[in-house]
């Protein structure tokens, strides 16, 4: 067991270091900072103040290992800043970046985290439901509405919701936040909403299949012959045999609700890590972009091996070795 | 060469690849059985994807001259399709309803009155038109980035799985290190760096969608490997390269037409996202919802823009979704006992 879990902390690290290699690759050669540079500058700028904008910034160092610069270039340089998490400033308007992060936390888990538990406890009943009818009417018009409803882009739904509940109905804002948890509820109400109907079709439909699959098991037929009612079948033993993939979907999304989401807080006002995200791409701000990534994939890979540890929990016959 | 002129050389290509496949699928039992229950299940998604192909078709065939455009010295130089040809010649001034015969706002009488089925937009450009071009913008990107990406994942996927080792090792490693980076993020990580236009769009959405596919086939080669014929042809001494291209490839034929169906989608919808955010491609739907989403703060408002747009995007992407379901069922044999 213990030996399982430093191999697989050993093949997440690798991993990390192999994302931050690919950041390197993207942001240092396929554009250089020069490049950025000259974004953030202007391009009509002498060659001097681009210089001095590089020493400021720290991107003034050769690319990669050379004589005489061994240690001292920017791909060590690189990877030495994101492991310590020492972000620098940002290189649109050199406010340091850890700080915006840890503004952003915040907001963005106060809309993931409830959207999160909202679309469980929306979807798997729902999936429960339809595989507990299927073959019916009932499965065949829960699946057209599922990709009925999958079909829509999310830019609709957005658009859609904030015209027709924040112009025409007046009940919630259109946009905006509050930290305030009094006032907090009638802000997120809106993105939660369109976030919930954008995301079930597919959750509904993923969890059916889930649920159908199980449902043709050797030991559902056997609890059905023994006399057991459906629903009884559905909720014992389909729904406690279906964790395993229920809980890959579920742990893997956990880390990106950290990282907020990119169009709901955009579009809604909200000030998380999503619409960080945004203005760093509107204002070119590629320090910012960088360090996102860097955290996405630092808590996907932390998320992944929760997965692979906590199969161990749910399903006795996995051993982890 | 012009775009337009390489525009019409790959409209002939597609033709010729089209009659091409369509006798291979004559020719294959197996084939032409799964597409007739294809057709049986799903015509009218199936009738509607034809549509949208055939009006990207009208609009990919171009040329220069022609009389229809009057005095517009600028159309009268420039290529234009066969769609544009239909179209040629309405234009308005401003905002119209749809079929109406005054402008919008102010009341002046239309210069076409009654022509304009969807209505006009800012510039008086015929919004049916519009929603119409959308069509060819988005079978291209899902289309070339589908093209990018199959083979890409077929390359790596099958020498993993085939060769095993540390060639598995080196694409499992690739592919933990990409799939680990949040989609979106990398998506427009990538268009940035890369300068925006079609292209570097429809490279970042292969490299993000290539990895699934990858996994995928990866899988399949592994189990394909461990079958008797193929230890009989080995035992024959065939060579690797003539196993990996006559014994694994044809059998993969069904995931890749499986996964083109499915992936496309996704590639349109995240387009749009992609437009949104001001890094999508020029005269796609995602840029016309963006374009009309200020138009429903007017007073009044103008829902004509953006309800075609969205109507078009929903059409296409609904009917892709419906075939891809049913394109699964025949043709994946492990999703067949789903319906028993």
């Amino acid at each position: 067991m213990l030996a399982y879990v430093i191999r697989r902390m050993a093949y997440g690290v690798i991993v990390v270091l192999g994302v931050l290699f690919f950041l390197f690759l993207l942001f240092f050669t396929v554009t250089s900072p020069d490049d950025v540079a000259r974004k953030a500058l202007g391009e009509r700028v002498p060659e001097a103040v681009v210089e001095q904008w590089k020493v400021n910034h720290g991107y003034d160092k050769p690319l990669f290992p050379e004589p005489g610069a061994w240690t001292d270039n920017m791909l060590v340089e690189h990877y030495r800043r994101m492991l310590t998490f020492d972000f620098g400033r940002s290189d649109a308007d050199d406010t340091p970046i850890a700080d915006r992060l840890r503004a952003g936390v915040g907001p963005s888990l106060a809309l993931t985290v409830p959207l999160f538990t909202f679309s469980l406890l929306a979807s798997i009943p729902l999936a429960l439901l339809v595989a507990l009818f299927r073959d019916t009417y009932i499965d065949r018009m829960g699946v057209v509405l599922c990709v009925l409803a999958m079909s829509v882009s999310i830019l609709l739904y957005i658009i859609g919701a904030q015209y027709l509940i924040g112009r025409l109905l007046h009940w919630f804002p259109i946009s905006g936040f509050d930290a305030d948890p009094r006032v907090v509820v009638r802000f997120l109400a809106l993105p939660l909403l369109v976030g919930l109907v954008a995301g079930i079709g597919g959750d509904v439909r993923f969890y059916r299949t889930v649920f159908i699959e199980e449902s043709n098991t050797d030991f559902v037929r056997t609890a059905r012959a023994k006399g057991c009612g459906e629903a009884r079948i559905m909720g014992r033993h389909v729904l406690r045999n279906s964790l395993i993939p229920i809980l890959t979907q579920v742990v893997l999304a956990i880390p990106f609700l950290f990282t907020g989401s990119l169009l709901l807080e955009s579009f809604f006002g909200i000030p998380g890590l999503g619409a960080i995200t945004v203005d760093a791409i509107n204002g070119n701000d590629f320090s910012v972009l960088r360090t996102m990534v860097y955290i996405g994939s630092l808590l996907f890979v932390g998320g992944q091996i929760l997965t692979d540890l906590s199969y161990g929990l749910v399903d006795p016959r996995v051993r982890l070795e | 060469m012009e775009a337009w002129v390489f525009s019409n050389i790959v409209v002939a290509i597609l033709i010729t690849a089209a009659v091409g496949l369509t006798g291979v699928v004559l020719r294959s039992r197996m084939w032409s059985n799964a597409f007739l229950s294809l057709w049986r299940r799903r015509r009218v998604a199936i009738i509607a994807i034809g549509f949208y192909v055939l009006v990207a078709l009208l609009d990919s065939v171009s040329w220069v001259g022609g009389e229809q455009f009057g005095e517009d010295a600028v159309a009268k130089y420039q290529a234009q399709s066969i769609l544009d040809r239909a179209f040629a010649g309405i234009r308005e001034r401003s905002y119209s309803a749809p079929l109406a015969s005054v402008e919008f706002y102010g009341g002046a009488p239309l210069v076409h009155p009654g022509r304009h089925l969807l209505g006009t937009d800012l510039l008086g450009r015929d919004v049916l038109h519009l929603a119409l071009k959308g069509a060819r913008v988005a079978l291209l990107i899902g289309g070339l980035t589908s093209l990018i990406a199959i083979p890409l994942a077929l390359l790596f996927g099958v020498s993993a799985g085939y060769f095993g080792g540390r060639i598995d090792d080196f694409v499992f490693f690739i592919m933990s290190t990409l799939a680990s980076m949040p989609g979106l993020l990398l998506l427009i990580t990538l268009i940035m760096v890369m300068g925006k236009s079609t292209f570097s769009v429809c490279i970042a959405l292969a490299v993000t969608g290539w990895v699934g596919f990858c996994r995928v086939s990866r899988g399949e080669t592994i189990k394909l490997r461990e079958l008797e014929y193929i230890s009989a042809a080995r035992a024959l001494g065939v060579g690797e390269m003539r196993i990996i291209f006559r014994h694994i490839l044809p059998n993969l034929a069904h995931l890749v037409i499986i996964t083109f169906v499915l992936m496309f989608s996704g590639l349109v919808l995240s387009e749009a996202i992609l437009s949104w955010l001001g890094i999508g491609v020029d005269g796609s739907w995602g840029q016309m919802i963006d374009q009309a989403r200020d138009e429903l703060s007017r007073d009044p408002i103008v829902w004509w823009n953006i309800s075609a747009a969205g109507s078009a995007l929903f059409g296409l992407i609904l009917a892709v979704n419906f075939v891809g379901d049913a394109l699964r069922d025949v043709m994946d044999p492990r999703t067949l006992r789903e319906g028993e």
